[in-house]
């Protein structure tokens, strides 16, 4: 079993902790894990990628043209990579951030207000937490609890203050649950 | 030991570290740099040397003279780096002495760009310096096996005093894995070794090594023992790994990044029913020979895939000799391959026709034109 989850953002949204967050989850739930940044000549203020991909065996390719699951965290996320979402795949769309809906009928969808929910806790910077709530909540790899036990061995300690808001933006996403395909 | 998720650039500084690397000698250049970055905090952290050279050039030089001494000591670059260090790897071939070098591939020629490529495997493999020497080139398809390869790099150096390069790529050096690091070994005192320069404290004479060999018939003497030395390495230092081949009536060859995008589409010809395996050159020299000759002998056909305009493909064919047909596809300049577009190949290929008589480069060019244009 293998999926293939491309984050993708503006630069500082976590886009690429939000991989590798879920990277480190699957290590230490003994699966294989591959987490591979786009690093182009990238610009301030430009776009950021990750694509991890999950698997109980040996991973070949690190980059897949077809996703099996995409965290769209902005607009031109979203363009780039409907598109790409495998047939009967998952898009998580933080609709903070975007201005249209998803015309895709043959994928799941789930739209989540980000930036607002994580406002709502009180740190707009659990914006990618929220949507890895939603993504694990959509696409059943790894829990709740894996992901919170993640957190406490793999973030530094002077931002442990943090874990509760972390846990918090994580359950506050798993509340949005994609309709299936049609 | 439990396992870490490491950036590829970062587990190799680490596991050199681990492995008694007694000095670092560099000049950043993406996508290798972490490496270097991480060698800058870890080295004098453990009292032990690294320097920022002023170019690569001077980098390869340090690395000379402190390899003479017979200590651990490792440089790191990028294609277009390496270039530069040319007339050092030579020299150092030429005075037999141990040396690591890791080679994190971008995309070329020239100045390029900074994207993966396995465009210098000739440079590595075939020379790049002058003169007749050659070194031994591993090359990882992972994060682990950068790992476990840089180590295996320092005991394979030393054992047999030649130049020893691990052909990475910015895809392998960039992503990050989880693996196993190694025990941390004791850094050895002064080398023991019979030829090292070290002091000498009074107690013996002195020695001196040196790539200049004025008298012909000692310069000839040099090569040959290089080469019988090579053919000692050809004989205990193949390494591979196969997939799936057991029943395969096609094969693929593929190292490094090739390989793994290689091995993807394998599993998805293999849920297809098409009977398609995998033979992942790990050692790029000494070549898996043996191997690709038995198995060109049991195939109906072979892909070569690399991330270059087919520079194992010609050694390859070399060893095929006409046993079966041979297949060229590649992406290159910085490119790499998505697992569909060598899915497709294997379909081409299971369905044939097939032909000895093919230029295989030749016919990827023409079916290139397709997808480039």
């Amino acid at each position: 079993m293998q999926n293939e989850i491309i984050f993708s953002g503006f630069g500082g949204q976590g886009a690429l902790f939000a991989g590798q967050l879920c990277s480190y989850a699957a290590m230490d739930n003994g699966l294989e894990v591959t987490w591979i940044p786009s690093y182009g000549p990238e610009m301030r203020g430009g776009t950021a990628n990750c694509t991890v991909i999950i698997s109980n065996e040996e991973i070949g390719s690190p980059l897949v043209r077809n996703p099996s699951a995409v965290v769209a965290m902005n607009l031109p996320s979203l363009d780039k990579y409907e598109p790409l979402v495998k047939p009967g795949g998952l898009l998580i769309v933080n609709s903070s951030m975007v201005n249209r809906a998803p015309t895709r009928t043959d994928i799941r969808v789930a739209m989540v207000p980000a930036n607002e929910l994580a406002e709502k806790i009180g740190d707009k910077r659990m914006t990618n937490m929220v949507l890895v709530g939603a993504l694990l909540a959509n696409l059943p790899i790894l829990t709740q609890e894996m992901m919170e036990k993640a957190l406490q061995e793999h973030l530094p300690a002077r931002h442990h203050r943090f874990l509760p808001l972390n846990y918090q933006a994580l359950r506050e996403g798993a509340a949005y649950i994609a309709a299936p395909v049609a | 030991m439990a396992r870490q998720l490491m950036k590829g650039n970062e587990a190799v500084a680490e596991a050199a570290v681990r492995a008694g690397l007694h000095a670092y000698f560099g000049y950043p250049i993406t996508p290798q740099t972490e490496l270097l970055e991480y060698l800058s905090r870890r080295m004098p952290e453990l009292g032990r040397a690294f320097v920022q050279a002023e170019s690569e050039v001077a980098a390869i030089n340090m690395v000379y003279g402190a390899a003479c001494t017979g200590s651990r000591v490792m440089t790191s670059s990028s294609s277009p780096g390496f270039s530069l260090m040319m007339e050092g790897v030579s020299y150092m071939a030429a005075t037999e002495i141990p040396v690591v070098m890791i080679n994190v591939m971008r995309g070329g020629p020239g100045l390029g760009n900074i994207s993966p490529s396995q465009a210098d495997y000739n440079q590595s493999v075939h020379g790049g310096g002058h003169g007749d020497y050659r070194q031994i080139v591993l090359t990882p398809g992972s994060v682990q096996e950068s790992v476990d390869l840089t180590v295996l790099a320092f005991d394979l150096a030393e054992k047999y005093r030649i130049n020893t390069v691990i052909l990475s790529d910015g895809s392998i050096g960039q992503m990050m894995e989880p693996c196993e690091l190694p025990e941390m070994q004791p850094l050895r005192g002064v080398s023991t070794e019979p030829w090292a320069i070290t002091a000498t404290m009074g107690q013996r004479e002195h020695r001196m090594l040196s790539s200049i060999y004025l008298k012909v018939s000692d310069e000839e003497k040099t090569n040959i023992r290089i080469l019988n030395r090579w053919r000692q390495i050809e004989a205990n230092e193949v390494r591979f790994k196969e997939y799936y081949l057991d029943d395969a009536d096609f094969a693929i060859i593929g190292f490094g990044s090739a390989g793994r995008v290689a091995l993807t589409a394998v599993r998805q010809a293999r849920a297809e029913g098409i009977k398609v395996g995998l033979l992942r050159p790990i050692t790029v020299a000494p070549f898996p020979v043996q191997q690709v000759a038995e198995l060109s002998k049991r195939v109906q056909g072979i892909l070569v895939t690399e991330m270059n305009g087919g520079q194992m493909l010609d050694d390859v064919l070399r060893i095929v000799k006409g046993n079966c047909p041979v297949e060229f596809f590649a992406r290159l300049g910085g490119v790499v391959p998505f697992p569909d577009e060598i899915l497709s190949e294997i379909h081409r290929i299971a369905k044939g026709p097939l032909s000895v008589d093919v230029d295989p480069r030749s016919a990827w060019l023409d079916r290139m034109a397709a997808i480039v244009n």
